[in-house]
């Protein structure tokens, strides 16, 4: 029996045979699909689109319509995005906002990637700083009760990140300590957070932490969850930094310590470089669920964007539209992650072509 | 290694090992007197704001009403019962939700692989849209969609019928009777009847490499074991089917909007990553493997099942066991549309009586044990399908 040439790829009844009904199975797979996408479809466009109320005097007229209400956004949408930031001050977390961005695709792109870096976030952090809080440069005063929304989730996730990628760096070179106690202490707190949700976390950090400190200081609310991310994101980092340091060649270690480095030198010069190297896909791994995992600060309060969108669902001339306040949230959300997976994806390539790269410079 | 010269111990900076003893006792010491530092202004504060330390809390009338719970409970009950409440729906949830996620994300992994490409393609954007959204926004938008999207009660949806899908949640005909015990107790004894069986055809076709057929052992005992317990357990068996009873439903089996939303979102974003560990464990099978399979004629099918997979799992077991890990925590993501778990309950506890160390302790030790139980099996598992080297 002589089998027939495939079915060509180029014209559609070939790249159908080929897609879509290659098989009996593929066949049947093929209209399951297809009817369910056309029982769903229909429905779901006419909520999105064209039943919806894009604009809407009142909420009566937006449920009369039917569809989804999107008037309530382009009614709250400075409201979810800064939360209850003074009004007419808005442009300052818009424009820190704007800065943080800006900083994290300079942080992305590759012919900024030095030392340079830290002298764009320390001047982006402070930017941030000034913008956000004012009382100088003839801003008004913010208190930080006051921010929210957007440019709040930005901060607790980026400043979450930078303060934890150092000491987790920490926590694991002392995971991997021939000194028994630092070792132990290490995996205790390594152990004990990575066992917990991240709410009993931050609960802890609402509840515990004025109970530890000394009578007289509070730490505000913001502070405290800021707190409690570093501890929890530093515990999960310091795992993913591990598995980069047990990757690295045991001649790699020797290497360094014959040429008379001391320990701090090896690790900065030649072992830090090359582990955290192999972990950058993890590590963008963690840093897209710490960014997703602020969002859990709504659960004490905290004006995140989450929350802010609880706050614009609270106006009783409004109620009801929770599923589009989420919606679009999800989608500001979503557009943040998966340009960061993206990109991830895009370095993971890049690196895997490794040398040849860095002989073309 | 061994013979490595040592130099005697000396109190010098220029000797390591002085050098490491004095970093311990140093690191030590710097935990320690924060550790004290922090207990004795807890202890201050404590004795200034009139809270009695230790558990005795436990057994003081709660006072509060939980929604929902598996065993009985009032608000008459004590503390200590109420958090076993929490336990209980925490343990019920993430059981429920890590089967059927492990189920559906097996599927949509081996979707995204599919030569088929609207399979394919819509398996990959169901998982780039779960993954990139925070877990709680999508519990949130579940619970908003339930509550107001979907129908009151007298115009309930009734997609499969005595099945109701409506604002006050999911109704599901509920299996009632005095024979059910009797029925379970014999799907268990077969099967386990069927795993031993199994077992012995393995080992019996190794030995002697003669096949035997499965499926009669199977539909012999799941036909005959139940039936048996329904003849034991007194022959009365029915399903309890909801119905609509003025503004609400009565009768059958009924899911709150909290704990529905709670399991379509748990379910639906951990799937969203089985698949992608799915997936990359079978990617991880080398091409040859398939091919040699083919060329000795085996279908796609048993392909996948008896050659791709049994490598594949290698890859695929050590990160699901983080994921289930991953499952019992969000659980408690369930405080944030008001399902009583255990984090939720605690944290009302701690409210009331302003037991907070106690309360933490409680919830780490809880999470730390169920954590720990889940991982030795899984390592268990993860062990006995490990590739066994020379």
């Amino acid at each position: 029996m002589t089998a027939k040439p495939p079915p060509s790829l180029v014209t559609p009844w070939g790249w159908a045979r080929r897609t879509l009904f290659y098989s009996p199975a593929s066949l049947l797979a093929t209209l399951l699909i297809a009817w369910l996408l056309l029982m769903a479809a229909p429905p779901l466009l006419e909520w999105l689109l064209f039943k919806a109320s894009f604009r809407a005097p009142d909420a009566q007229s937006c449920r009369e319509a039917g569809g989804a209400c999107w008037a309530f956004i382009r009614e709250k949408y400075r409201l979810i995005l800064f939360g209850t930031y003074p009004y007419d001050e808005q442009w300052r977390p818009l424009l820190a906002t704007v800065a943080l961005i800006a900083a994290i695709v300079g942080t992305g792109v590759r012919r900024f990637q030095g030392r340079g870096l830290f002298a764009l976030w320390g001047f982006t952090l402070l930017a941030v700083a000034v913008l956000m809080w004012g009382g100088v440069l003839g801003l008004t005063f913010v208190e930080n009760v006051r921010w929210g929304g957007l440019p709040l989730t930005l901060i607790l996730s980026t400043f979450g990140i930078a303060f934890a990628f150092p000491i987790g760096v920490l926590l694991a070179l002392g995971r991997r300590s021939r000194m028994p106690a630092i070792k132990a202490i290490c995996v205790a707190y390594i152990e004990l957070i990575r066992g917990v949700p991240l709410i009993s976390l931050l609960f802890m950090s609402s509840v515990m932490l004025p109970l530890f400190l000394p009578e007289g200081i509070s730490i505000d609310k913001l502070l405290r969850a800021q707190i409690a991310i570093i501890m929890f994101a530093a515990a999960y980092i310091a795992e993913i930094v591990r598995g980069g340091l047990q990757s690295i060649p045991r001649g790699q270690y020797e290497g360094a310590q014959s040429i008379g480095l001391t320990y701090w030198q090896q690790m900065r010069k030649v072992i830090l470089p090359q582990a955290l190297k192999v972990v950058i896909p993890p590590l963008v791994g963690t840093f897209i669920a710490l960014f997703k995992d602020t969002s859990l600060v709504v659960i004490i309060g905290i004006f995140d964007l989450t929350q802010a969108a609880k706050a614009a669902l609270a106006d009783p001339a409004w109620t009801g539209f929770g599923v589009e306040a989420y919606l679009f949230i999800g989608l500001i959300y979503f557009i943040f992650c998966y340009s960061i997976s993206k990109y991830s994806r895009s370095l993971e390539r890049h690196l895997a072509r490794g040398h040849d790269t860095a002989a073309s410079k | 290694m061994k013979s490595r010269h040592r130099a005697p111990f000396r109190f010098s900076w220029q000797h390591p090992e002085f050098r490491a003893v004095l970093y311990q006792i140093i690191v030590v010491g710097l935990v320690a007197l924060a550790a004290w530092y922090l207990v004795s202004n807890t202890l201050h504060n404590l004795a200034t704001r009139n809270i009695a330390t230790g558990f005795a809390f436990l057994d003081r009338e709660a006072g509060f009403a939980i929604g929902e719970s598996v065993i009985d409970y009032s608000p008459s009950d004590t503390y200590r019962r109420a958090i076993l409440v929490g336990l209980v729906n925490t343990l019920r949830v993430s059981i429920v939700a890590l089967v059927f996620a492990t189920i559906l994300g097996v599927i949509v992994g081996i979707a995204r692989l599919s030569a088929n490409w609207l399979v394919s393609r819509l398996a990959t954007a169901y998982v780039e849209f779960i993954r990139n959204v925070p877990l709680l926004l999508q519990l949130l938008i579940w619970y908003a969609f339930i509550g107001e999207v979907l129908p009151g009660p007298r115009s309930a949806l009734n997609p499969l019928p005595g099945v109701y899908m409506s604002n006050r949640g999911l109704l599901a005909p509920a299996v009632e009777g005095t024979s059910l015990s009797g029925i379970s107790v014999g799907l268990v004894i077969a099967a386990i009847a069927v795993f031993l069986v199994a077992r012995h055809q393995r080992t019996r076709q190794r030995a002697t490499g003669v096949q035997s057929r499965l499926w009669p052992w199977v539909l012999g005992l799941c036909l005959i074991m139940p039936s048996l317990g329904w003849l034991l357990g007194g022959q009365d068996i029915h399903l309890d089917l909801p119905h609509r009873s003025g503004f609400n439903f009565e009768g059958g089996w009924a899911f709150s909007p909290e704990l529905f939303a709670l399991l379509i979102g748990l379910i639906t974003y951990t799937a969203g990553f089985i698949a992608e560990i799915v997936r990359a464990g079978i990617q991880s099978v080398s091409r040859g493997q398939w091919e040699a399979a083919q060329s000795m004629g085996l279908p796609r099918g048993r392909i996948l099942r008896l050659v791709i997979l049994p490598q594949a799992l290698r890859v695929i077991v050590p990160p699901t066991t983080s994921q289930y890990l991953n499952v019992i925590k969000n659980s408690s993501l369930a405080v944030a549309i008001g399902y009583p778990d255990l984090v939720s309950v605690v944290n009302t506890t701690l409210n009331q009586t302003g037991q907070a160390i106690e309360g933490i302790l409680i919830i780490m030790a809880a999470f730390m044990t169920v954590s720990l139980a889940v991982s030795l099996l899984m390592n268990w598992y993860n062990k006995r399908i490990a590739l066994v080297e020379r």
